[in-house]
């Protein structure tokens, strides 16, 4: 199971660009004896089929991550950048990057203090000032390359550490593919879909087209979210704590969970004694915003394990959360059983 | 009407917790439609079957909320918007939960300026002394509504929740008072319209109709010194021409207008700089449906009191019967 979160989090998958890790995905959905396939934007649905004439549950998470699109070479051979998805450019300063398909690394630069007027010191460099030094000397070098229009990722290595921790880019959505790979292995009496989503941060759109064309009874979105349980955060704006188990959402942005899959849900962790957690805030989106809006409506659930610094290559998760949200899951579908 | 409305403001229906309220509208329609039944969302949809063009109509029938994020040591319950809350609305004001757990609603009073009040410093106060109080009656994800029963006074109703149990009371009226229609009638009481109109764009999708027309209130611009707008509460029913959600269709506007005028009902035409409503998500559904909207004017929108005009409630039940009565 850790070896497959890190193979998917050291794949790279930039919203639009999801190649690398639809491939892994592929693979190792194809193991599960899953009907696998890709529709036209991208997305891979796997499908166990249950009996004949039975409910349709959908579970999804996405495959992409926030990233860059490179908008420009310099005449010094350094490259211009746009983001992708929401990135806090505080943290994108001399962040090591790997750039198109070859994987050309480079660094996010900017001035030197020593060469920064005072005033400069205490402000943020906008994005559009900063840019990615590959190590070439001109134009005509890093031409040969890197195009306008490659996508770059951040650089960063899935590392354990500490008590039962790991670091990695891109748990934000990992964790819930790593998760929907573990459940595909089960057969139940209904019809499961796992769908891969591209393209969440920049608008749900993939999981948009592949809810109307699954068409589920319901559906479950699996999701690394926010968890700020860290120094000079208040108690009740903490989001979600590390270590307490998966979270469940009651509500956030993008949707109103459905209310009677909430209590279901928290009913499976209360009665197999599985530690959980309600999500403590109403931040952010995610595709069952769009799930469940497809056609006649879909009831949906959101469950998500807490990941510290999401949308940064340092994102951090408690490998105990992992495991409990996957037995959560497992539960609540034997749950979902009629038989 | 008077009571119908003062028994639809006092039932609690939060966004996504639309239970009561959607038993209450069900009771009473029941028996005179063909049809009913509640989709994956939850919103009623209810059919009067004819030959003719299918004409939808839509009501929301969730109000605006607080959702409880968090209960701390002592029991204050801190908690974020539900739908389109102002902070300085929610100051000191009485609170609901579904199980019947009343609270009211405190703030920092540290804050050094009343111009940074956010609602991440303010709480819910339900008199509990402990978390473990609090939470033998509310639990993190509960949602607390506003409490204020109905008053009447000069012929206007006062009260939470107007936005849009007015707009439900008139729908309910008016399925009761349309005696023949060549027209196949779909009324649909839709969920979760103050987040984003999710109910009402599942439910065009299902239903499928020819036209559609919406029911909700409107803010008016009759009080003093407030946002220029031409809605004055007790001038009649207002016709939709354009809000932040739709350009209302010129057919079903003018349709609208022509019903009025036949009638001699008096009416307001209503554009609306900010805000939405269901026909902003049902004219978007499919291929496309020509949309409009009548409106109730309603002065303090998304406070408890909410104010609307007796005389503009029986007129918008009057016209939209008028509308729903002749072929399309």
């Amino acid at each position: 199971m850790v070896e497959v979160l890190k193979r998917l989090t050291e794949a790279r998958g930039v919203s639009g660009n999801e190649n690398e890790v639809r491939a892994i995905i592929l693979e190792l959905a194809a193991q599960t004896g899953a009907r696998v396939s890709v529709d036209r934007m991208g997305n891979v649905l796997a499908e166990k089929a249950g009996r004949p004439g039975s409910k349709k549950i959908m579970l999804e998470a996405h495959m992409d991550e926030v990233g860059f699109l490179i908008s420009g070479i310099l005449d010094n051979g350094m490259l211009r950048f746009k983001t992708i998805g929401s990135i806090d450019q505080r943290l994108l300063l001399s962040k090591r990057v790997l750039i198109g398909e070859s994987r050309i690394p480079g660094v996010i630069g900017v001035k030197a203090i020593h060469l920064q007027e005072p005033e400069e010191r205490d402000k943020v460099f906008p994005q559009k000032q900063m840019y990615m030094d590959i190590g070439t000397f001109c134009r005509e070098e890093t031409e040969e390359l890197v195009e306008v229009g490659d996508y770059a990722s951040f650089d960063s290595r899935f590392v354990r550490f500490g008590d039962n921790k790991v670091k990695a880019k891109s748990l934000d959505d990992r964790v819930g593919c790593g998760i929907l790979l573990e459940l595909l292995k089960e057969t139940h009496d209904f019809d499961m879909v796992a769908c891969f989503s591209v393209q969440e941060e920049i608008g749900l759109r993939g999981a948009k087209v592949a809810a109307w064309h699954i068409q589920p009874d319901l559906a479950i979105s699996l999701e690394g979210t926010t968890c700020a349980d860290i120094p000079d955060v208040p108690d009740h704006m903490q989001t979600t704590r590390q270590g307490k188990g998966p979270a469940i959402s009651f509500m956030d942005n993008s949707s109103i969970s459905d209310r009677g899959l909430f209590r279901r849900m928290v009913e499976t962790a209360e009665s197999h004694s599985i530690p959980y957690q309600i999500k403590e805030n109403v931040a952010g989106g995610n595709d069952a915003g769009c799930i469940q809006k497809s056609r006649g409506g879909v009831p949906t659930l959101v469950v998500s394990v807490p990941c510290r610094y999401i949308h940064s290559p340092s994102s951090v998760m408690d490998l105990k959360d992992y495991s409990d949200t996957l037995r959560l899951m497992k539960e609540f579908l034997k749950g979902c059983e009629t038989r | 009407m008077k009571e119908l409305l003062a028994n639809l403001t006092g039932i609690y229906g939060p966004s996504g917790n639309e239970q009561r309220i959607r038993e209450a509208i069900e009771n009473e329609i029941r028996d005179t439609v063909d049809e009913i039944h509640t989709d994956a969302l939850g919103n009623l949809i209810a059919v009067k079957k004819g030959s003719g063009k299918k004409i939808m109509l839509a009501a929301h029938m969730d109000q605006i909320g607080l959702i409880v994020t968090n209960i701390d040591e002592n029991g204050f319950l801190r908690f974020t918007n539900v739908g389109g809350v102002s902070p300085f609305n929610l100051i000191h004001r009485r609170v609901i939960f579904g199980n019947g757990t009343a609270g009211t609603v405190g703030y920092e009073t540290e804050m050094e300026d009343m111009k940074s009040l956010k609602r991440n410093r303010m709480f819910i106060d339900i008199g509990a002394g402990s978390r473990e109080e609090a939470r033998k009656c509310v639990n993190i994800g509960d949602v607390a509504a506003y409490y204020a029963p109905m008053a009447e006074c000069n012929g206007r109703y006062f009260g939470c929740s107007m936005d849009n149990r007015a707009g439900c009371a008139v729908l309910v009226e008016a399925i009761k008072a349309v005696k023949q229609s060549p027209n196949e009638l779909v009324y649909v009481f839709s969920v979760q319209e103050e987040v984003g109109l999710r109910g009402a764009r599942t439910a065009a999708y299902s239903v499928v109709p020819d036209i559609a027309i919406a029911l909700d209130v409107t803010p008016t611009g009759d009080t003093p010194k407030t946002v220029p707008s031409a809605i004055r509460l007790g001038a009649g029913p207002a016709i939709k021409v354009m809000d932040s959600s739709i350009i209302a269709h010129p057919m079903v506007k003018e349709l609208m207008i022509r019903r009025a005028e036949e009638a001699g009902i008096a009416y307001q035409l209503e554009v609306l700089t900010a805000g939405g409503t269901d026909s902003g998500a049902i004219h978007l559904s499919r291929e496309g449906v020509p949309s409009g909207v009548l409106s109730v004017p309603c002065r303090y929108v998304h406070s408890p009191h909410e104010m609307v005009d007796s005389g503009d409630l029986e007129h918008s039940v009057e016209l939209l019967v008028k509308i729903l009565e002749k072929g399309i």
